[in-house]
Formats: C-alpha cells, structure tokens, sequence
C-alpha cells in the first residue's frame, strides 16, 4: 500500500480513510479494503489480497502431475470438486486418457453436490453480511448433510482429493444412491423455504436491488464469469454452451439476472441466481443418479504421468465462475508450469470500479453478492 | 470461426508480427510481436466477425533455458464462441510489454499478478503494484531461479525437525537416569581394550551399557 | 510467607489470603465456562471452524461464543494457513487481547506449515509468531475435534491457580 497516493484528509468535511480487514467477519477470509469515504457514501474501495497466498503455483512445478490433486483442492476450499477435475480434465487432455462413462457421472454428481454446498454457504453468509443471522444456521444445518454425503463418498469433508487423473478414486458405496435422493427430496422442498424465509422478504429485497449494478458490458470487459456474470444478464454456462464430461446427457436450465428486485445485474440478481441454481443441480444429480451407467471408475494410466511437452487449457464451470487450468508440460514428471485462472479474482478486479458512491455497508453486501474468497483471489 | 480461420486473418492485417499458428498437437498458439501486442488486441476485438470481448487468462512462463519470458493470452468471444491463445516473447533480463488493459479492464488485475510473480513490467498500466506478496518482498517467485530470502521480517522460513528435539530430550533423560544411576563400579584391573571404540559411539543406550563379553 | 499460597500482592493490595485453592476453583470455573474466541479463521479450517459454531458441533454447549472483536476475546482460534503477510497482523491481533489469553492452532498449516513446506510464502507454524496452548491435528479437522481441543483448554484453564498466572510484564514487577 506504500505506493498509493493518498489525498489529504480535510477537516472541513467528514473525508476518512478505513481500514476494512483483513480479519473481518464479513470479508469471507481475509481480504483487506482501504476505503475511502466522506461520511457513509464511499469514495472508493481498494482492495489489499495476498493474505492467502500460498504459492500454489509454484507448488505445481515441484510435485508431479498426480501429486499435486491434493493442492488443487486448496485453490478453493468450498468447492474443492471443481478444482479437483479442472486440474484432472487438463492433465488428461496433456496425456490423451479418455475418462469412463460411469467415472464422468460421479464426477458430475459429486460436482454439482459440491456446487450446492458452496452455494448455501455463499447464500447463507450473504444472508448474515447483511444482518440476518438465523439464516447462515439453515444453510449450514443442509450443508452438513452434503457433507455427510462426500465424506461417505470420498472420505473427507472439506477437501476432498476424490478426482484422479483418468477418472475419480472411489464408487459409491452401497445404499448411497437411495440416501442422496432421500436428501435431494428435502432438500428441494427447502430451497422453497429458503425463499419464504428470505428470498423474497421485503426487507431482504429492499436492501439488495438495484445495489452496486455491474452492466452486461462491465461484466464482459472485467471478466466475470459463472453466477456473476449471470446476474449480470449474459447468458452463459460453460456446462451447456463448452459441455465437458458428462453434462451433455442431462437436461437443465441455466438461470439468468432479470432484474428481480430493481436492476438487472444488482446484488439481489446475483443472490438470487445462486439460488435457482441449486434447484439446479439437484436436478442434475437425480438425472445422473438414474442414468449411471456400468463400468470402470478410471481409466488405465501409468504410475508415471510424463506427458509429452506441450500445453492445455481445460475450462470448467465452477461453483465461482470460470476455473480456468493452463498446464505446461517440458515431457518431464513434473509440469513446467500450473495456473489457475479463477472466478473469483477477477470479480476482485471490479470492486475498485463499482464501489464508487456506494453506502460502506453496501461494500459488504457487494462482496457477498460477489462471492468472493480468499484462497481463489490468492491461490 | 476456428483458430486457424482468426489466424489467417491476423495474419492478413498484420503480416509478419504474427507468427505461425504452433503445432495443432495440443492447444495452438501464435506468437506475436510484443511492440504490436495493444494493437493486434484492439483489432481482435473491435472486427466484426471476430469480436473477441473476452479476456479469460494472461498469465506467463518463465523459459530459462530460451532465455524468455512468454506472456499468454487467452481470448474468447462470447457472441461467436471461438477464441485463439497468442504469446509474447520477452527478455528475461528486461521483461517490458505494454498494457492491454485499455482494450479489456480485466487485464488490469491479471498483468498486477504477472507483475509480482514474474516480474513482467507492463507500461502504461494505471497501477502496477504488487498484489499477491507484500510491498517489501524482494524477488519474483514464480521465475525458475527464484531463491527464497530465508523468512520473512524476522520470521524464520526453518521449522526444526521434531526428531531432532526428541532426540535431544532423550538425550538429555539418559544422562539424567546416569546421573540417579551412578555407573557400576568401574572393574579396577584390567578394562579389555576392544571396549573403548563402543564406548565413543554417539547414542548412548539408555540403560548402563552391561558388559558385552561374551 | 513466601510459603503460603497468597494472592498476587500488586493484585490484592495488602488483602492475604491464607488459602486460596477453593477460590482458584471457583475463578477457573467462571472462566473456563465462558471462552469466547476470536473469529480468526484463515483457510479451509476457517469453514470447519463455522460449522464449529453451527448447529451440529454447537460449540455455545460448552460456552464457547464467537467474538468479532480481539478485545472481548480470552481465546483465538488460529484456523487455517498463515502466511508472511498474514503473521503481522496475527501478531498485531494477539497484542490487543486482553489477559489472561490463550490460543488454539487449528490444522496441520497452523502447526507446522503441513502442506506447504514449499511454499515460499506460508509461516511454518503459528508458534514462531505467539506462543501456542492447545494444537489441533488434522488437515483440516473436523469440527469434533475443535471441540475436543476446546475441552484441554478448559482442561488447562482448571489446571491454573491464580498465584502462578502469566501476566503482562508491567504488572508482574518488570518495565512498562
């Protein structure tokens, strides 16, 4: 922050400048906002990250292409699934493996699980950020259950390493089918709840339109992607539009901002396209539950992945946007060079440009509406 | 539109400042002439037909052996689905590229990472500071010589291995339990000469050594 | 004098008294039953650390309530990576709790660095920044084990008689 020019602070009006983070409740891991305000309406708000940055790239230069599965699910640790099969389908293409049927539907059930349980959260904190606590207890009492569900699938309950190269590591054990459409039943019927409890609560409404509006152009230009750019009016799914895996099999719509509670491209959009999007997935899941064909769960892949020299580009829609692997392979065991582009860090980029004239409490409900955290901004 | 068709025709405007399309192997790429970069961008995006309004991914890869750093661009139109990747080739010594960022503003925060962890110095950028590693960090990571500073404002990089502490603890237990334990009467006539080389080994047993003749 | 259990004499004033061993009880049971802690969570074990808070581990059975504030705080519950830059504030966050304090490192990254022994950027291990009381391990733990090491806190808050209490060098005798 040393570079900054800062302008002086006037005593004649109420000019502040606020430190805002990096260890704050509602910063969703640890972000730091300079914000400069006059009273309550913001002049701008800068944002400081690198609080999380855990050289995860230089990580994927050190260990080999399968060693590093267990790092990718710390790119994004509320949705750790995708990031899992982003870095499995680039490798994959490196090494030209094609991935068993059954394998991509257990990718595409466990993905879309993954996609619910980050959603609730991201609704839920929402939900909180603004002031509302009781709804944060909800999502996290349906979260628990998904939980429970990929722990019973994979083993863990956060970070997941269940996606190999070629294909995922375990089936399902037994009776997990029936269990999962027994939660998708109740979980649907509260997603309806959701929505009386605090979608379309006046006050929630109220609070939410027409805040921080980021256009169908601005998203473009500043590169957001998934439900943000979605909020924003684009019509846009890399699952239906650039299908990979298994999602060419299933039906399902792709909610878009309409302008709900004032503007198309608010913060109540971008919330509320969350929300359609869990109902969803879990449509997803019970068209791949149904359809789950015999066979292998991966695909023959030697001990040694040494991949010729070359690079890919695997692009998969992750419960933050676009999660983008660029693996560079020099034909040694270990990648020449991993990155990972990822939603979140570009929707960092536009917080600069959209607070301008906000309310500070607006910030957070900016951020949250963003779905912002720390460990894809820092990687 | 395919890769090969957007090639084809930036090579048409642009003549030689685009290279040739690479081996279609894997994911093609053009490398371009850096001092032409703003201008091949600003095309791609304004032609109709092409319309590239996307930048997913700048990143870069450091090649010490070429002695260059690439900048790649990942572009992608929304209205024609189709996109092509292009690459710069800089200097390793002198790594300078100008801005994209008045084409696409998500090139702002992008070419702010690049600038950390590669130390690519981008011109014209409104705010090219540091974004992922503190102001006072010295170095550019992600280069293939990067050698780590040994912590960080005091803090030490190092963890001790646990083992070396146990090791020391017992260490430390063994000459106590001598201590309480006073060595058996030393045999006063005649210590075997073939005892004194086992007595200088370093990992004292824990217990009185007994005497191992058999 | 020098004997007997008394309290701390800056503490007390002249008041001596000549058995304290109840009192401790009666303090350390106050105390070790309203442990609030300090919302610090880093990494992915910030998320377990939520769910620690939430309906299921229901960390409020044990008193145990999450303050925003370092302040109100008697406890921190250092969640997740730390990473140089990170360190600062951590440290910066820990002067300003109030004593006595205590804090839980949570997850093999807050222990040792665990994972990211390579990485150029992450603190290996909380300790080398404040000093540690209970460590948690697992990667990351699942929020049973939180309330497990919430549990030898108050273990060890029970253990503690008032005489023998760290406190802030001003207080025990040394420079301001």
């Amino acid at each position: 922050m040393s570079k900054l020019v800062l302008r002086r602070v006037d005593r004649n009006n109420e000019e502040m400048l606020i430190n805002f983070g990096p260890q704050h409740p509602s910063t969703h891991g640890v972000l730091n906002f300079l914000v400069e305000t006059d009273g309550e309406v913001m002049k701008r708000a800068i944002p400081d990250i690198g609080y999380l940055h855990r050289s995860l790239e230089k990580i994927g230069e050190m260990v080999g292409y399968p060693g590093y599965m267990p790092y990718t699910d710390r790119i994004d640790y509320l949705a750790a699934m995708f990031a899992n099969e982003g870095y499995a389908i680039a490798v994959e293409k490196l090494i030209k493996v094609e991935v068993p049927k059954r394998a991509q539907y257990l990718r595409a059930i466990s993905c879309e699980l993954n996609r619910i349980a980050s959603h609730l959260v991201s609704v839920g904190t929402m939900a909180t950020d603004i002031g509302a606590v009781t709804p944060l207890v909800y999502a996290l009492r349906e979260r628990e259950i998904i939980n429970d569900l990929l722990e019973a699938l994979c083993g863990a309950r956060l970070t997941y390493n269940y996606h190999r190269i070629g294909g995922v590591a375990f089936d399902m054990p037994a009776g997990w089918q029936e269990k999962v459409i027994a939660y998708l039943d109740r979980f649907d019927s509260s997603v309806q709840e959701w929505d009386r409890l605090i979608s379309f609560n006046e006050i929630y409404k109220k609070r939410l339109g027409g805040v921080a509006v980021v256009s169908r152009e601005q998203a473009i230009d500043y590169g957001l992607s998934g439900p943000n750019l979605r909020g924003s009016g684009v019509d846009w799914d890399l699952r239906r539009d650039a299908p990979y895996g298994a999602y060419p099999d299933f039906q399902f719509d792709v909610p878009v901002g309409r302008g709900w509670a004032g503007k198309v491209g608010d913060c109540f959009d971008r919330y509320y396209v969350r929300v359609l999007e869990m109902a969803q997935s879990s449509r997803i899941v019970r068209q791949a539950l149904e359809k789950m064909p015999e066979g292998e769960i991966t695909a023959k892949v030697p001990r040694k992945v040494k991949p010729e020299a070359g690079e890919v580009q695997s692009r998969i829609e992750s419960a933050r946007g676009e999660m983008a692997y660029y693996v560079v392979s020099d034909g040694t065991e270990r990648a020449h060079r991993v990155r990972a582009r990822t939603g979140s860090y570009m929707a960092m980029g536009i917080i600069e440009d959209v607070s301008p004239g906000l309310m500070v409490a607006d910030l957070v409900a900016l951020i949250a509406s963003l779905d912002v955290v720390a460990p894809e901004t820092d990687r | 539109m395919t890769t090969i068709e957007i090639h084809q025709k930036l090579q048409e405007a642009f003549g030689d400042a685009v290279g040739p399309l690479g081996q279609p192997k894997v994911d093609p790429f053009a490398v371009v002439k850096g001092d032409r970069i703003v201008e091949i961008c600003a095309w791609l995006k304004k032609t109709p037909g092409i319309e590239i309004d996307f930048l997913q991914d700048l990143t870069a890869v450091d090649w010490p052996k070429r002695n260059v750093i690439e900048v790649v661009y990942h572009l992608f139109s929304f209205p024609h689905r189709h996109g092509i990747v292009l690459k710069v080739e800089l200097d390793r010594a002198n790594p300078v590229v100008h801005t994209v960022e008045g084409v696409w503003k998500a090139a702002n925060w992008l070419e702010r990472e690049v600038y950390d962890l590669f130390g690519v110095v981008f011109t014209g950028h409104p705010d090219l500071r540091r974004v992922m590693l503190p102001d006072d960090w010295v170095g550019h990571p992600l280069r293939k010589d990067y050698q780590e500073a040994g912590g960080f404002h005091g803090i030490p990089n190092l963890r001790e291995n646990p083992l070396v502490e146990l090791r020391r603890i017992d260490l430390v237990r063994i000459a106590e339990h001598q201590k309480a334990n006073p060595p058996p009467p030393p045999p006063p006539p005649a210590p075997p000469p073939a005892a004194a080389p086992a007595a200088g080994t370093p990992p004292a047993p824990s217990t009185p050594p007994a005497a191992p003749k058999a | 004098m020098a004997q007997r259990d008394t309290m701390d004499a800056e503490m007390g004033g002249d008041v001596v008294f000549a058995h304290t061993s109840q009192l401790d009880k009666i303090i350390n049971l106050a105390r070790a039953n309203s442990l609030h802690y300090l919302l610090f969570g880093l990494a992915c074990c910030g998320i377990e650390l939520m769910q620690f808070g939430g309906p299921r581990a229901d960390a409020d059975r044990f008193g145990a309530v999450f303050r925003a504030t370092p302040r109100q705080a008697d406890f921190m519950i250092v969640a997740g990576t730390l990473t140089y830059k990170m360190a600062e504030r951590l440290k910066l966050l820990y002067d300003q709790m109030a004593e006595p304090k205590y804090v839980i490192s949570m997850g093999s990254c807050a222990n040792c660095g665990g994972l990211f022994q390579l990485a150029y950027s992450v603190c290996k291990g909380v300790d080398k920044v404040v000093p540690v009381d209970v460590y948690v391990p697992g990667c990351p733990p699942r929020p049973e084990a939180l309330t497990e090491g919430l549990l030898r806190l108050q273990d060890l808050i029970m253990r503690e008689r008032w005489k023998d209490k760290r406190r802030p060098p001003r207080l025990a005798g040394g420079q301001a």
